[in-house]
C-alpha cells in the first residue's frame, strides 16, 4: 500500500517538507501515481514513524545516584505503617471550612506518633519518605521528629531534590561527623564546610568535648560574619557551663550589637560570672528595704490591713536608674525600649532580669523567696519588679522563686499580673510615672479575683502606664518540675476555670497526669453544664484531644450523649458539645489504637 | 464473614480505594459513631451512614464481588462510606454484627443475582451458537441491527475521507501554520468525526492540538501524529482487504466497540486460563466517566492483559482488583492484531495474596516487547512491561528520570509527563539507589512506572 522508496528521507527532511507545505516546495517523496504529493509525504511520514518507534534504543544511562546508606531500624508493624501513610495523607487535604464534626482531627495527632514510632526505634517505609519530607517541610514544629524518624535514606533523598534541601541544613545526624578523637577531619570541615555543617559540628563536638568545641569557635570567631557568629553564639546554650565565660565575656565587646546581646543573656544564665556580678550590684542600687514607721505614708493604711505581724511595716522602694552608660550596654542592656514603655523601667527590667535572684535573700534580711515576693512595693513599682523577676527566674532556671512567683494556683490571675501571696498585699500597677494616679488605684486589696482584675484595668487606663504585665505564666512554669508544673495547672483551672488556662496547658508533660486531666474534663464539662457553646473552648478542646491520657475515654464516655437542651443554655449547644466530646473521646481511642499498632 | 469464611484485611480493603483522598475519607467514616446502623450477612455488609443531608446514606457491599453500592452522589467507586463501612467490618471482629438485611439490601442483592443469571444464560447462548434459540422476531432485530451497523461503517468512511482531505490541505499548506491556529480547529474536526460516529478518530484528531503545543520539536510531534491518523483513515478505508486481526484493531482504533458479551460469545475469541497477577489498577476521569484499567500477567503464559471498565454517574465501576492479588480466571482477549485488553470470564477460585515482583526483563527487552507489538499495531502508544532489576535516576534541570539497568550502560528514559507525579519520589525512595523491579508501560514517550515492589506492590 505503501511505497517503500519513500521512506529513503530522513525523518528530519520530512518534518521540514511538513513544516513548509507541499505547495511551497518540490515534494521531497513520491508515491504512487494516485497520490497527492500531500499524501505521499503522510504515506512516508507513517512508515517513517512507526519504524522509528519500532527501533527505539536504550539512551546511555546517566550517573546512578551513590546507593543510599542502610538504616538497620526494624521496619514499622503493618498496621502502624498503614496509620502513618493516612495520616500523611490527611495532612494536604484537611476540609477547611467545615464543622470538625465527630472525626479524629489526624493532622494534629502525626507529632506525637513520630515521637512514639522514634521512641520505639522503628525504621520509616521507604515509600512514605517523600511524604515525610514534604511534612517536614511544611511544618517546621514537625521537622526534627520527622527527619529524625525518616533517618539517612531521607537525607540521602533530600540530596536528589532540590524542593527537600532544607532537610540537609542543621537538624541531620550526627553519625557522619567527626569527633575530637580526630582533630585533623574536625579542622577540615570547620574550615572547608556549609554552614550547617559547621553548626553540627560545632554542636556534636560541644556535646562530647565542650573545650574543644570552644577552641574550634574561638579560633575562627574573629573572620566569622555576624550573622554567623550570632548562629554560632546560640548553639552555646546548650550546656552552658562556667568554663565558656572567659569566651562570653569576650563576645560582650563584639562589633554586633544581636551578638554582644546574645553574650549578655547567655552569661546571665550563669549565676556567678563577672557580668552577673555587675548585674547584681546595678540591680541592688536601685531597690532598697525600707522600714515605714510613719502612720502617715501613703502606704501604711495598706500594709497594715496585713495579718503578718512585722512584715507590714517592710516595704520596697523601687528607684530606677537615671541613665544607661557605656558600661551597662556593653553588658547587655539595650538603650532604647521598646514603644510605649518609659526608658527607665525599660533599663531597671533588663537589670533585675539579669542580676542572680539568689542574691535578693542576701539583700533582704535573709528572707525566703517567698516572703520577698509577698513584701509591699512602693509607689507602683510591684508588676515591673515582679515581671522582672519572673523572667530571670525562667532565664535562671530557678524553682524556688518560680515558686514563690507563681504562688497559689487558686489565687493567680493570669492576664492581669496581680496575684496575692498575701490576702492584702498591696496591689499597685505599674510603675509610678504619675504618683497621683497610682495612689487612687494603690487601695484594692486582692481578697477576690475579680477585684484585682478590676484593680488592673483601671490602673491599665492610666496614662503612662505600658501595659500592666508582661507576665509570661506558661514560660514560668517551665521552671517547675513536671508533676508539680501539672498539679499547679490542675488547681489554676479548678479554680478559674479554661478561659485563661490554653498556654498553660500547652507546657504539660504530654499524657497529662490523671489530676490535670480530671480538671480539664471537669471543667469541660462545667462549661457544658453552663450553656455555652463548645467553639469558646476549641483551643483546649483540641490540645484534650491531643494530650489527655487515652485511658480516660470510658470515663469520657458518658458526657458523649445529647441531654435535654436546658431552658437556659444557647440553643443548639448540647448537640455540638456531644459532637466534641465524641470527637474527643474518638481521638483518644484512636491514640490509643496508634499507640497499640506500634507495639512490636 | 464472606464465603471463604474469612474477613477481609484492612490494607485489602484500602487497596480497593480509587484515591488518597478516598482512603483517608473511608477511614475518617470507619468509626461506629458514623453508622447509627450496620449489619452483615453471608457475603453482604450494609450500613446507614450519616451525612450532611437529613437522610442516612445506603451503603451495602456484596464482599463476593467485590460489588458495592451506596445512596451517596459521589463518583468515587468504591466511595467512601463503602470504604469507611468495610474497613470498619475489617478492622475487628464484631464491629459489625450477623443481622436480618433490610429491605433495599435484599433488593440489591437479588438485582444482582438476577443480572448474573441472566449474563451466565447469554454466555451460554452464544457458545451454543449465534441465534439458536432466536424466533422470526429476533432474525428481524438482527437484520436491523446489521443495517444500522452497515450505514455506521458508512458514515465513518465519509468521516475518514473528509479527515483524509483536511490532513492533506494542511500538508500542502504547511505544519509551520498549524501551531498559530490553535485548538479551535483541530477542536472543529473533532465535532465533525464525533457525528460520523467515530470517536477513536476524534479522539486522535483532538490529540493533535496538544502535540501541536507542546514545545520545542512540537513540528515533529506533529507529524508523526498526523501520519498515523492519515495511516488509520487508509487502513479503515481499505480494511475489507486486510487480515482479520489487523482489520479488527482498526475498527477498535477508529472507535467500533466489541461487546464484552460478544467478546466472551465470539467463536474465534482468545480465552486464556492463568493465575493473573494484578500488576496495577488506575482510575483517570475521562469527561463525564472515571475509566479503570487493571494490568495484569498470566503467571504460567506470562501474557499481558488490560481489563478497562468505565464509570458513571448511573454506572459504578464493577470490578476492583488491588495490587498484588493474583486471580485464577479465563480472560477473553478483544479481536485484534496485538490482543492485550480482555473481558473476565469465569473464575476458578477467589483472588489471593501473591508476594513479591513478578519475573521482568532489562530495558533492551522492554523496547523489544514494545517494537514487537507495534509491528501488529502500529497505532500502539506503549506497551505494558516488567523491569526488572532497574536503578531510578532522579531527573536534574529538565531532563527526564531514567530507569537504568543495574548492569550495563542503558537506560530508558522516564516519560517527561510524568516529571510531576510523587510517586517518581516514592520510587527512588524504595529504590535508595539499588535496583527494583517496576511495573509500567513502555512506549514511544518514554516509560510510564505504574507499579514497584517493596516487596509488597506499590503504586507510583
Amino acid at each position: 500500500m505503501i511505497d517503500e522508496t519513500t521512506a529513503s528521507a530522513t525523518w528530519d527532511d520530512l518534518v521540514s517538507a511538513a513544516l513548509l507545505g507541499t505547495e511551497r516546495r518540490t515534494p521531497l517523496v513520491t508515491g504512487r501515481a494516485d497520490r497527492s504529493a500531500a499524501g505521499a509525504l503522510l504515506d512516508a511520514a507513517a512508515v517513517s514513524t512507526v519504524r522509528r518507534r519500532a527501533a527505539l534504543r536504550p539512551a546511555p544511562a546517566r550517573e546512578r545516584p551513590v546507593p543510599a546508606p542502610s538504616d538497620p531500624r526494624p521496619p514499622l508493624p503493618p498496621a502502624a505503617r498503614r496509620r502513618l501513610g493516612l495520616l500523611l495523607a490527611d495532612r494536604n487535604g484537611t476540609s477547611g471550612g467545615h464543622r470538625r464534626g465527630t472525626a479524629p482531627d489526624l493532622t494534629e495527632l502525626l507529632p506525637q506518633w513520630l515521637t512514639a514510632a522514634t521512641e520505639y526505634g522503628y525504621r520509616a517505609p521507604e515509600a512514605l519518605l517523600p511524604a515525610l519530607l514534604d511534612a517536614a517541610r511544611a511544618r517546621t514544629d514537625l521537622r526534627a521528629a520527622a527527619l529524625g524518624f525518616a533517618g539517612p535514606r531521607a537525607l540521602w533523598l533530600a540530596r536528589l531534590n532540590d524542593e527537600w534541601k532544607f532537610a540537609l541544613r542543621g537538624v541531620g545526624s550526627t553519625a557522619a561527623l567527626p569527633g575530637p578523637d580526630d582533630p585533623e577531619a574536625v579542622r577540615a570541615l570547620w574550615e572547608e564546610g556549609l554552614f550547617a555543617e559547621r553548626v553540627s559540628l560545632l554542636a556534636s563536638l560541644r556535646r562530647r568535648d565542650p573545650a574543644a568545641g570552644r577552641a574550634l569557635l574561638a579560633g575562627t570567631w574573629s573572620t566569622e560574619r555576624a550573622e554567623d557568629r550570632l548562629m554560632f553564639l546560640d548553639s552555646l546554650r546548650e550546656g552552658l557551663t562556667v568554663a565558656d565565660e572567659p569566651f562570653l565575656e569576650q563576645a560582650l565587646s563584639d562589633r554586633s550589637r544581636n551578638v554582644r546581646g546574645t553574650a549578655a543573656e547567655l552569661l546571665s544564665a550563669l549565676p556567678g560570672t563577672a557580668l552577673a556580678g555587675r548585674m547584681a550590684d546595678r540591680a541592688r542600687a536601685c531597690v532598697e528595704l525600707v522600714r515605714i514607721e510613719d502612720g502617715a505614708s501613703t502606704f501604711a493604711d495598706a500594709g497594715h490591713t496585713s495579718g503578718k505581724a512585722g512584715e507590714d511595716a517592710w516595704t520596697l522602694v523601687v528607684e530606677a536608674p537615671h541613665e544607661c552608660d557605656a558600661a551597662m550596654q556593653r553588658d547587655g542592656v539595650v538603650l532604647r525600649p521598646p514603644t510605649g514603655r518609659g526608658r527607665r523601667a525599660w533599663w531597671l527590667s533588663q537589670l533585675l532580669e539579669a542580676a542572680p535572684l539568689d542574691c535578693w535573700s542576701r539583700w533582704l534580711g535573709g528572707r525566703e523567696p517567698a516572703a520577698i515576693v509577698a513584701l509591699p512595693v512602693a509607689d507602683g513599682w510591684r508588676t515591673e519588679l515582679h515581671d522582672a523577676w519572673c523572667r530571670a527566674a525562667v532565664r535562671q532556671r530557678d524553682v524556688i522563686w518560680t515558686r514563690a512567683l507563681l504562688g497559689a494556683p487558686g489565687a493567680a490571675q493570669p492576664g492581669t499580673g496581680t496575684y496575692g501571696t498575701g490576702p492584702a498585699a498591696p496591689q499597685t500597677v505599674g510603675p509610678a510615672a504619675n504618683p497621683a494616679t497610682t495612689t487612687a488605684t494603690t487601695a484594692t486589696g486582692s481578697t477576690t479575683g475579680t477585684a484585682s482584675a478590676s484593680g488592673a484595668s483601671a490602673s491599665g487606663a492610666a496614662p503612662d502606664n505600658p501595659a500592666g504585665s508582661s507576665r509570661d505564666l506558661a514560660r514560668l512554669l517551665t521552671v517547675l518540675p513536671e508533676d508539680e508544673r501539672a498539679r499547679w495547672v490542675a488547681d489554676f483551672i479548678a479554680a478559674h476555670g479554661l478561659s485563661d488556662a490554653f498556654r498553660m496547658l500547652g507546657v504539660c508533660a504530654v499524657p497529662w497526669s490523671e489530676p490535670l486531666g480530671r480538671a480539664v474534663v471537669d471543667a469541660l464539662d462545667i462549661a457544658r453544664d453552663a450553656g455555652s457553646y463548645p467553639w469558646s473552648f476549641s483551643g483546649v478542646m483540641g490540645l484534650a484531644e491531643r494530650c489527655l491520657d487515652p485511658a480516660a475515654a470510658d470515663r469520657l464516655d458518658m458526657l458523649t450523649a445529647t441531654p435535654d437542651e436546658p431552658a437556659d443554655g444557647s440553643p443548639g449547644a448540647v448537640g455540638y458539645w456531644s459532637e466534641a466530646f465524641q470527637r474527643l473521646v474518638g481521638t483518644l481511642r484512636l491514640r490509643a489504637t496508634m499507640r497499640a499498632e506500634l507495639a512490636p | 464473614m464472606n464465603p471463604q469464611g474469612e474477613r477481609w484485611t484492612s490494607d485489602h480493603v484500602l487497596a480497593l480505594a480509587p484515591d488518597a483522598p478516598s482512603r483517608k475519607a473511608g477511614s475518617r467514616l470507619a468509626t461506629p459513631g458514623s453508622w447509627p446502623e450496620t449489619g452483615t450477612r453471608g457475603s453482604a455488609v450494609w450500613g446507614l451512614c450519616k451525612g450532611s443531608g437529613s437522610k442516612p446514606y445506603q451503603t451495602v457491599v456484596d464482599t463476593a464481588g467485590p460489588a458495592f453500592k451506596c445512596s451517596c452522589p459521589s463518583r468515587k467507586f468504591p466511595c467512601k462510606h463503602a470504604l469507611g463501612l468495610l474497613l470498619m467490618w475489617a478492622g475487628e471482629e464484631g464491629a459489625v454484627g450477623e443481622g436480618e438485611p433490610p429491605a433495599w439490601v435484599t433488593e440489591w442483592l437479588g438485582a444482582r443475582q438476577q443480572r448474573a443469571e441472566k449474563n451466565a444464560a447469554r454466555a451460554d447462548n452464544g457458545r451454543a451458537g449465534d441465534g439458536g434459540s432466536g424466533g422470526p422476531s429476533s432474525a428481524a432485530n438482527q437484520d436491523a441491527a446489521r443495517r444500522r451497523a452497515a450505514l455506521r461503517v458508512l458514515r465513518i468512511a465519509a468521516g475518514a475521507t473528509e479527515l483524509e482531505q483536511r490532513l492533506e490541505d494542511l500538508l500542502r499548506s504547511g505544519l509551520a501554520s498549524a501551531d498559530r491556529t490553535g485548538y479551535g480547529t483541530w477542536d472543529e474536526t473533532a465535532a465533525r468525526m464525533v457525528d460520523s460516529q467515530a470517536p477513536g478518530l476524534a479522539a486522535r484528531v483532538r490529540e493533535l492540538g496538544s502535540a501541536a503545543a507542546s514545545g520545542p520539536d512540537w513540528p515533529s510531534r506533529l507529524l508523526a501524529e498526523c501520519s498515523l491518523i492519515h495511516l488509520l483513515d487508509q487502513a479503515f478505508l481499505g480494511v475489507e482487504r486486510l487480515p482479520h486481526a489487523l482489520a479488527a484493531t482498526v475498527r477498535t482504533r477508529v472507535g467500533l466497540t466489541t461487546d464484552a458479551a460478544d467478546v466472551l460469545a465470539g467463536a474465534d475469541t482468545t480465552s486464556v486460563r492463568d493465575r493473573w497477577l494484578v500488576l496495577a489498577q488506575q482510575d483517570a476521569e475521562e469527561g463525564m466517566l472515571t475509566s479503570r484499567r487493571i494490568w495484569l500477567r498470566g503467571e504460567r503464559t506470562g501474557r499481558m492483559a488490560l481489563h478497562l471498565s468505565f464509570g458513571g454517574r448511573d454506572r459504578p465501576l464493577d470490578l476492583s482488583l488491588p495490587r498484588g492479588l493474583a486471580l485464577d480466571a479465563d480472560l477473553a482477549y478483544y479481536p485484534g492484531a496485538s490482543p492485550l485488553r480482555v473481558v473476565l470470564g469465569t473464575r476458578h477460585a477467589d483472588p489471593a495474596p501473591v508476594s513479591g515482583p513478578p519475573p521482568g526483563g532489562g530495558t533492551d527487552a522492554a523496547l523489544a516487547a514494545y517494537g514487537h507489538a507495534l509491528r501488529d499495531d502500529p497505532w500502539l502508544d506503549a506497551w505494558p512491561v516488567v523491569l526488572t532489576d532497574v536503578v531510578p535516576i532522579p531527573g536534574r534541570d529538565g531532563e527526564p528520570w531514567q530507569l537504568a539497568d543495574a548492569d550495563g550502560e542503558s537506560a530508558l528514559p522516564v516519560d517527561p509527563r510524568c516529571t510531576e507525579r510523587a510517586g517518581l519520589w516514592g520510587l527512588a525512595a524504595i529504590s535508595g539507589g539499588e535496583p527494583v523491579t517496576v511495573f509500567g508501560e513502555c512506549g514511544h514517550r518514554g516509560f510510564v512506572p505504574l507499579t514497584t515492589w517493596d516487596p509488597e506492590p506499590v503504586a507510583l
